[in-house]
């Protein structure tokens, strides 16, 4: 129990005294997910929209990719990112590997299934019938859809918290391809890692309890927004 | 010219067909009521009429303009589409009724306007600022159709819009948007189950049964001489009796059915094979002891095999060597005493019964 409360009294200290290193790991490990969140929205709701409106052949086939995609070990997608950047890879040249860069990378291949299957799940909850009967109001593809998602607006952010849940706790893609450098890559997770080995679990400890608070405060914001809008 | 014409329109379901139109035109200021059973097609067939289902043949011409484009938003900005479910927004009342409008980019003053004027029509201003998931059915059904109503749709189509309501919330319905109807002089396809409704509603009236039109014309010539045996039966005539003309003297008919004689109003040729049509209510039950004397050309004598009380009226199924239907009030049936086995005599008018050549 001593353990817990040094480990607690020293995240107090760490939090209140302002450390910049811990004020840095925490930055970045806030700017990388943030980013990796916000391009796998970006790739996830036109992809999670199309999979949910349009019928072609292959639907099935990418719906069950994206299902799948959904369930990706973070280290097979550091395996699979790394062999891509390191220096003899397909993408070697660009000079990627251990830069922030490869992370959020990493973390938006991670994170994009996520924000796309349950987009699709999202759009797939509305009446069928919607879609026609805005049509038949005289709305255009682009109107219709623009709707259509505002209508499932609510499951569309949860969509987004839980794209953000998956890259903010995530270690093994990170600490792959970002190498855990102190000033540069390092972030929560391979802090705490790296704590932990050195045996310095009060330290771990702390850098654990402001990841589970950075992550709390991100969705609480995100769910002020959807309850608001919920009773809006 | 038409306001809407189809042309051999064919809409498949996977690869089988669903619904072939070989012609229907929709006139400006007529009411159209497609009826026909569940299955039949005529939601798609609205929904064909809406250019949101790709016809695997045929055409539609809007106002002699064909629609060949995939998606002319052009033509679904000059209809306006009512569906079973109303399908509000999540938002206030009078969002989901300016809905429409948004899509149009009306200036916010001329939408508000419009709506206003649509909800008072339709006796929902009270609700405009109300969540819409926050009213009942009947008031969702009348944004629903405030909504549509609102972009002054050059043709409205409507879905079965009164099928989910209560009776007297659908009759109030019904009522206010004859009216609006007849004030408006509003071009509407108007798609239901329920005769009632297409009799109330409708200046013309299509059948619509399997995936085929059966017969397009007014309510009474539809209701009362239905064009086949289906119709008939769709239309509420629930005695068909397949006979042979014996002779036609004077624009009567003799018919032979079964071993008897009628006598029957309608154009056909002596030889000619025929259905004998007949509703429930045409026929007058006589107690088998008395004799009733009346101007009716056809008696019959059979025994009651059935009576199924329908409120204040009784349905008799009588057994008269084939099956006949009477509709009499429950207080004529207590008046005779009717009971299940009793013989009892019917007759029915030489010009009530309706011929459909085989």
């Amino acid at each position: 129990m001593q353990l817990v409360w040094d480990g607690f009294v020293k995240a107090l200290q760490l939090l209140c005294s302002g450390d910049p290193e811990v004020l840095g790991v925490t930055l970045l490990s806030l700017q990388i997910s943030g980013l990796a969140t916000g391009i796998s929205l970006l790739i996830g709701l036109p992809l999670g929209t199309l999979l949910a409106l349009h019928e072609f052949k292959t639907r099935r086939f990418w719906i069950s990719l994206i299902n799948t995609g959904m369930a990706l070990p973070p280290v097979v997608v550091g395996l699979g990112v790394s062999i891509f950047l390191w220096r003899s890879g397909p993408l070697g040249d660009l000079r990627l590997m251990y830069t922030p860069i490869a992370i959020i990378i990493a973390q938006t291949v991670i994170a994009a299934p996520v924000v796309t299957g349950l987009t699709l799940a999202a759009l797939q909850q509305l009446n069928p019938r919607l879609q026609l009967q805005l049509l038949g109001l005289g709305a255009s593809r682009w109107q219709m859809i623009w709707l259509l998602w505002r209508e499932a607006r609510l499951p569309l952010l949860a969509a987004l918290m839980a794209g953000f849940g998956s890259v903010i706790s995530e270690v093994g893609a990170s600490m792959m391809v970002g190498g855990n450098l102190r000033g540069q890559t390092r972030v929560l997770t391979t802090a705490i890692v790296l704590e932990t080995s050195k045996g310095e679990f009060a330290a771990a400890l702390a850098l654990s309890m402001l990841l589970l608070l950075l992550a709390y405060l991100v969705n609480l914001f995100l769910t002020w927004v959807q309850q608001r809008q919920s009773k809006g | 010219m038409a306001l809407l014409e189809l042309q051999d329109l064919i809409l498949n379901r996977g690869r089988q067909p669903v619904l072939h139109v070989p012609q229907l035109t929709i006139e400006e200021g007529e009411v159209l009521a497609v009826i026909g059973p569940n299955g039949a097609g005529k939601s798609t067939l609205l929904l064909a009429l809406a250019n949101l289902l790709p016809p695997a043949g045929g055409l539609l011409r809007f106002r002699g303009r064909p629609l060949l484009k995939k998606d002319d938003l052009d033509y679904r900005r000059q209809i306006g589409l009512v569906m079973q479910d109303p399908m509000l927004l999540d938002g206030s009342v009078a969002y989901n009724v300016e809905t429409g409008l948004r899509f149009r980019k009306l200036p916010a003053a001329e939408r508000e306007r419009r709506a206003a004027f649509w909800m008072a029509r339709l006796g929902i201003t009270a609700l405009a600022a109300r969540p819409a998931g926050k009213i009942s059915g009947g008031e969702a059904q009348r944004a629903s159709l405030a909504r549509a109503l609102a972009l002054q749709p050059a043709l409205l189509l409507l879905d079965e819009p009164f099928s989910a309501l209560d009776a007297p919330t659908r009759s109030a319905l019904l009522d206010d948007v004859h009216t609006i109807f007849s004030e408006q002089r509003q071009t509407a396809v108007f798609v239901t189950h329920d005769m009632q409704e297409a009799l109330a509603l409708g200046s013309r009236v299509a059948v619509l049964l399997n995936g085929g039109l059966c017969q397009v014309g007014k309510p009474t010539e539809v209701f009362n001489m239905p064009a086949s045996t289906e119709v008939a039966a769709f239309v509420g005539i629930e005695t068909i009796l397949p006979g042979r003309v014996l002779a036609v003297e004077d624009g009567l008919a003799r018919i032979q059915v079964n071993g008897c004689t009628f006598e029957a109003v309608g154009e056909v040729k002596p030889g000619q094979a025929v259905y004998m049509c007949l509703r429930p209510e045409d026929f007058t039950l006589h107690p088998s002891d008395g004799t009733a004397l009346s101007s009716a050309r056809n008696r019959l004598k059979g025994q009651i095999t059935r009576l199924a009380p329908q409120g204040p009226l009784v349905r008799v199924s009588v057994d008269c060597g084939f099956p006949v239907v009477a509709l009499i009030t429950l207080h004529s049936s207590r008046e005779m005493g009717l009971q299940t086995g009793q013989t009892v005599n019917l007759s029915f008018k030489a010009s009530a019964a309706h011929l459909v050549a085989h």
